[in-house]
């Protein structure tokens, strides 16, 4: 069969061959526009993924070798300073929280006298991100836990700083992450200091706020929350910062440039969010720990959170007095990257007080 | 010219083809990386033709957009569109010496590049970032370094 030199290829081979490419092409683009559309071929993708898992696995190795290396080779005199830094930034947390329960309570009272819902606890898991990269036309994360720790589709994704994105799709021991930089993902959110609606698009690399009418409230370093409007996320998560605003092509409306409140091409973990309805205080608790902007996102978070039930505008009023009240400002302090590892515990221990302070309920000893 | 003397390679060098497209570069570098798999496929299908035939291209690519994650019959279409180009110039390109065949390699794989941009504009995708369009040079670099070493593996030292 295999001719060594020259044309003389039967015709008739040659027509089939190309009629067999043919056949290829349709049927690839037949399964390319089902994977694209119909749902039950992502179901069976999912299934048939299965079978990638373990080259995921092999190939996130490296990656994972050279942390652990790059982690022993770590000296001492770099871990005593972090150390230090880490000190520091307890002490300047310990004092934040303390702050922080007194704005807590006085947010229960309001609550109370709002006759809001209950707000469950937040239940966070902390995932490991496994390190391979996917296609890189979409803005995605795989992470190291799948169905059989508990991930489910659609949950949110978070950082120490805010929303990372949610959950697409769910294997056996991993997960997919769509990016909120993702160019089909949008996020309602809403401007934590007056409480705008509007929403977040990805945009690939950066965040862009679409359709904001000339005459809203929003200027440049505004923080933008989730609004926690579609119920797809819970609200009161920092989004980003509006780092410019520019009229958009019509003239009529202005369109913002977010700077992403989390760190979405760093860290080793993210945080799931668990649980259906997430407490608005514990994103609080965990936003603290990076001091950005002069701490609004603690506070803001929870009035947003509130707000859900009631109508729009009212958190407006409860943030003003509330964002102003944590004042700790050392603006440098904590921001030496924090480490993953600790954050996240930090993060989840710090909420569960503050969690239980939200619920007016149960445990309301340190709250009163 | 001793074939399938070594009746695992096949497999495996596929293997390292796919996980090297999936292990993680710096981001800067990422849209440079090569079409490792493609490059592969094209050393099996010059060399040691008849191993696989267009339905084992088909379902190679399957697997790979599983593993990568992208559009299901994406690299199918783009693997299977190559193994034609291939098996139409393989006589040809067999005997080409190693710099005009690195050429040959660089124009399929810039021919993949394009079908791939056109599969991924017809599914309304971004355009890919311009460093990619060098991605084809560099697989055409890399050509000879993973024809020798392949052809080192397969057919024992030869020189």
């Amino acid at each position: 069969m295999p001719p060594y030199a020259g044309p003389p290829v039967a015709r008739s081979d040659d027509i089939a061959g190309t009629v067999r490419l043919l056949a290829c092409i349709l049927l690839a683009i037949g399964l390319m526009v089902l994977d694209h559309q119909a749902q039950w071929v992502k179901k069976a993708r999912g299934h048939a993924e299965l079978l990638v898992e373990p080259l995921w696995e092999v190939a996130g190795m490296p990656a994972q070798l050279g942390r652990t290396v790059r982690d022993d080779a770590a000296t001492l005199g770099r871990l005593t300073k972090e150390n230090d830094t880490l000190r520091n930034a307890l002490l300047i947390e310990r004092a934040r929280n303390a702050r922080l329960q007194a704005a807590a309570a006085e947010n229960a009272r309001l609550r109370g006298l709002l006759g809001a819902a209950e707000q469950g606890g937040l239940d966070v898991q902390l995932a490991p991100i496994l390190d391979i990269a996917l296609d890189p036309n979409r803005q995605r994360l795989t992470l190291d836990v799948g169905a059989s720790a508990g991930v489910r589709e659609g949950q949110a994704v978070i950082d120490a700083g805010g929303l990372i994105g949610q959950v697409t799709r769910v294997r056996r021991s991993s997960a997919e992450v769509l990016l909120l930089t993702d160019p089909s993902h949008a996020v309602p959110v809403a401007v934590s200091r007056n409480g705008i609606r509007l929403v977040v698009y990805g945009r690939g690399d950066h965040l862009e706020l679409a359709n904001i009418p000339m005459s809203a409230d929003v200027k440049v370093g505004d923080l933008i929350v989730t609004s926690g409007l579609g119920e797809r996320f819970p609200p009161g998560f920092p989004v980003g910062t509006v780092s410019r605003l520019e009229p958009d092509a019509s003239r009529t409306f202005l369109i913002g440039v977010l700077t992403p409140a989390a760190q979405l091409d760093r860290g080793r973990d993210v945080l799931l969010l668990r649980g259906r309805q997430v407490a608005a205080q514990a994103p609080a608790a965990a936003a603290t720990g990076r001091p950005d902007p002069g701490a609004s996102p603690g506070p803001a978070p929870a009035s947003a959170g509130a707000s859900t039930p009631a109508a729009g505008t009212a958190p407006a009023t409860v943030t003003t007095p509330a964002a102003s009240a944590p004042a700790a400002p050392p603006a440098s302090a904590p921001r030496s990257d924090p480490p993953p590892a600790v954050s996240a515990p930090a993060a989840s221990a710090a909420n569960r007080p503050a969690a239980g302070m939200a619920s007016p309920a149960p445990a309301t000893e340190p709250a009163r | 010219m001793s074939r399938a003397r070594k009746p695992w390679l096949l497999p495996v060098s596929l293997l390292l083809g796919l996980l090297l497209g999936l292990l993680p570069l710096p981001e800067a570098v990422v849209p440079l990386r090569p079409y490792w798999l493609a490059l592969v496929l094209a050393y099996w299908l010059l060399e040691d033709h008849g191993r696989i035939g267009l339905g084992g291209v088909f379902a190679l690519g399957l697997f790979a957009d599983l593993a990568y994650g992208s559009l299901l019959g994406e690299q199918a279409l783009r693997l299977s569109a190559m193994f034609f180009i291939l098996q139409r110039f393989r006589a040809q390109m067999r005997f080409y010496p190693m710099p005009q065949q690195a050429l040959a390699i660089g124009g399929l794989l810039l021919n993949d590049m394009i079908l791939a941009a056109a599969i991924d504009f017809a599914f309304g995708g971004p355009p890919p970032p311009w460093l990619a369009w060098l991605s084809p040079l560099v697989g055409a670099v890399l050509w000879p370094m993973l024809f020798v070493a392949l052809d080192a593996v397969r057919v024992g030292r030869r020189r």
